[in-house]
């Protein structure tokens, strides 16, 4: 009985919802928490080149950090969301993008799931029409 | 006929199943570099500015502090001395001191070194890490990069062919 306690305070403290992961040091942010929550969502979008399957926002590489370190001072310069990133595609092309963009090279990744569920209702299709 | 058409699924499986294994054991290889084909891009490092760089040339990114740029280095200095070839480095992340000190440890094999401490310079050359090389023609557009330190089959499958174009 005397545990409950301390084991239902542990259980707490596990389950909390932590801060998400982030490398972003304090020093990095930017002074108005606007510009900064636009730096921040660009940079969970933007992949770190070093470590491929992490965001530069979670990535405590020194490129990742330089990368964020650019993505600010374009943003605190009035880039739009689209031209800050844009800045950065330039540089690394597509790659840095976590999310491919969606064009004529792209198509076939983007729309092949349809495509085969398009064949699959097809055979089943006639599979079930020959049955009956 | 119809027995056949049960197989399909299998055959189908089988084809991507050995296409996707195929994809999987060579690694995503090297990463296209969205340079090629365009002009070096706008920089301006103390000691090197792009509009300095004629081709051909080479345009190699290094550190004093980087193992495999000291185990590049013979080859850049055999492609400066032996092919007279113009080679302009970028001293990424280093005091100038220590890029100073490294080469004349090993040979200079750079026409000019810009010195690029934070790093700037080498972001708008799009690089992941040091080494990293870029081969410019003569019209001056950037026909290959190679990351990590070149060798003998790097330069003469690649870089060669690339700096004829």
């Amino acid at each position: 009985m005397r545990m409950v306690r301390p084991m239902l305070f542990a259980l707490a403290v596990l389950l909390w919802p932590g801060p998400a992961a982030a490398a972003v040091s304090p020093g990095e942010m930017l002074a108005d928490p606007k510009l900064e929550a636009r730096a921040r969502a660009l940079a969970r979008e933007l992949r770190c080149v070093v470590c491929p399957n992490q965001s530069i926002d979670d990535s405590d590489a020194d490129l990742a950090k330089d990368l964020r370190k650019v993505l600010r001072e374009r943003i605190e310069a009035g880039d739009s969301d689209r031209e800050a990133v844009e800045h950065l595609t330039q540089r690394y092309g597509d790659y840095v993008l976590l999310e491919p963009p969606l064009k004529p090279a792209t198509y076939l990744l983007w729309f092949a799931p349809l495509l085969f569920a398009a064949i699959a209702l097809g055979l089943a299709a006639t599979v079930f029409r020959r049955r009956k | 006929m119809r027995r056949l058409a049960y197989l399909l699924p299998l055959a189908i499986f089988a084809v991507l199943g050995a296409y996707l294994h195929f994809g999987l054991d060579g690694g995503p290889g090297p990463l296209p570099s969205p340079l090629i084909g365009k002009p070096p891009p706008a920089f301006a490092a103390e000691g090197l500015a792009s509009t300095d760089i004629r081709g051909p040339a080479l345009v190699n990114i290094f550190a004093s502090w980087c193992a495999p740029c000291r185990a590049e280095h013979p080859i850049l200095m055999r492609l400066a001395k032996e092919d007279g070839l113009r080679i302009y480095g970028i001293a990424y992340k280093d005091k100038p001191e220590d890029a100073e000190r490294f080469l004349n440890e090993l040979g200079n094999p750079f026409v000019r070194v810009g010195h690029d401490p934070e790093g700037r310079v080498a972001i708008d050359w799009g690089i992941t890490g040091v080494p990293e090389t870029f081969a410019v023609t003569r019209a001056g557009v950037v026909a290959f990069r190679h990351a990590g330190p070149l060798t003998a089959e790097v330069v003469d499958g690649n870089l060669r062919p690339a700096l004829a174009r």
